[in-house]
């Protein structure tokens, strides 16, 4: 099962297994990991799951469709590496990806 | 004050189908929101987004769902309190007093939390210190569009409220339009318009850029931005407007002495009953052992919290189950039957 790395604003760092199939999301909302709120429950329409992606893993990641970099637009400090991480699918490929926790969601 | 037989907070899918049902059953009822629009979640983050789950509904937007929900009320004589955030909710003797932010105070033995993921609140800019400047000169939305006459205003975001807002304000105001990327969300129209009002001089425009830091002393003096490449600019302003959609909040509903779980309201199956008697949580607010995210649980829990309330509302009479096939006295509630 691919290990995905939750790095929060304070620094801890969570590393979980989460199922092929499953958002980064869903990774962190069903593991409890602090700072990402996901409130539409993944529809892309709110901008509370966003994480920046770490620089080595970004440009691996299946490039963002339309809508994503619209609701980015309302995403707390967003940057370059900024991503939601309800449409980042887990797949073996992504294995060892890690993701920083902004501070606030909004 | 008013007298209701349930308060329903919120006017989403949820919170008009429950009010369907309270009708139906024959109590009254009055539904309070804080958007200024009945719709909810619906309307306010997917009026075009199409929803294929809806029983018997193969396909909807949340704006035409919302319109239908509308409709399926017509027979029905219901007050919506729109633009009016509940405050507070305490119990007197026997009802539950709700008062709101704009003075309004209901009585009422039910109260119905169809919330959604809590109340809309405008997004706002990260850096700390414009709090101390809101409401003077930085602001989320437009009251009084005269207070930027020949001053400097500076607009952020990329959606159509930043770009209206910009347009209309270059009118009479020197307009600095500030975006995190090149490519603007609003409508092609508009972004055409502010593409020619930049040609024109009328609006400076920067893009990739955002806000680092706000500085004045009581009064707003310049506001610091910078690029992906950390390259800063200090622009004078008089006024700054953000425009970055709205955010969820629980808001106040979390000092109702509600148990809640994360930022949902622990709810029984029976009745859909918080852990205070007449306070009922239904739609995606609620949680329980299987609960899903769906508008279809919405409105089962909505009908199921409905006929909890009439043991409250009218604790004398006996509660009948019917159908609307049927049952004359339901008929006649509807205006089908004289």
């Amino acid at each position: 099962m691919p290990k995905i790395t939750y790095i929060t604003s304070e620094n801890e760092t969570h590393t979980i297994d989460v199922d092929n199939g499953l958002t980064v999301m869903e990774g962190a909302v069903q593991n409890d990991i602090p700072g990402i709120d996901a409130d539409c429950g993944g529809g892309m329409a709110c901008a509370t799951c966003h994480v920046y992606v770490t620089e080595d893993w970004f440009d691996k990641l299946p490039k963002k469709e339309d809508g994503e970099e619209d609701m980015l637009d309302m995403a707390y400090e967003p940057k370059k590496n900024s991503r939601l991480s309800c449409q980042i699918v887990v797949s073996d490929e992504l294995d060892g990806l890690k993701v920083n926790i902004p501070s606030k969601q909004g | 004050m008013i007298k209701t037989d349930a308060l329903i907070i919120g006017a989403g899918p949820t919170g008009l189908f429950t009010a369907h049902q309270l009708k139906l059953i024959g109590l009254n009822c009055e539904i309070v929101d804080n958007l200024d629009k009945i719709g909810g979640q619906c309307i306010e983050l997917y009026p075009d987004k199409p929803i294929y789950d809806i029983p018997a509904v193969p396909e909807c937007t949340g704006e035409e769902l919302t319109k239908n929900l509308i409709n399926q009320l017509k027979p029905f004589d219901i007050k919506f309190h729109l633009s009016e955030r509940v405050e507070e909710v305490k119990k007197d003797d026997v009802n539950w007093i709700v008062k709101t932010n704009n003075g309004k105070i209901f009585s009422t033995p039910n109260v119905i939390i169809a919330g959604g993921v809590g109340s809309f609140e405008p997004r706002k800019f990260p850096v700390k210190e414009c709090e101390k400047f809101e409401n003077k000169s930085v602001f989320y939305s437009v009251n009084d569009k005269k207070i930027f006459e020949g001053k400097t205003v500076a607009i952020f975001g990329g959606g159509d409220s930043a770009l209206d807002w910009a347009v209309e304000l270059s009118k009479n105001s020197k307009v600095n339009l500030i975006h995190r990327r090149e490519e603007f969300r609003g409508a092609q129209a508009t972004v055409n318009k502010v593409h020619a009002l930049v040609k024109e001089g009328k609006i400076n425009l920067f893009t990739k850029y955002q806000m680092t830091s706000v500085k004045g002393n009581g009064l707003l003096e310049s506001i610091d931005i910078k690029n992906d490449d950390e390259e800063k600019k200090n622009i004078k302003v008089d006024y700054v407007l953000g425009f970055f959609g709205l955010i969820m909040q629980l808001g106040p509903i979390a000092n109702w002495g509600l148990n809640l779980n994360k930022k949902t309201i622990e709810v029984d199956t029976e009745k859909f009953e918080t852990n205070q008697k007449g306070i009922y949580a239904v739609g995606d607010i609620c949680s329980y052992p299987g609960k899903l995210r769906l508008i279809l649980s919405g409105f089962h829990e909505g009908a199921l919290a409905a006929r909890a309330c009439f043991k409250l509302a009218r604790p004398n009479e006996k509660y009948r189950f019917e159908f609307t096939t049927t049952s004359t006295s339901l008929l006649k509630r509807l205006g089908k039957k004289e």
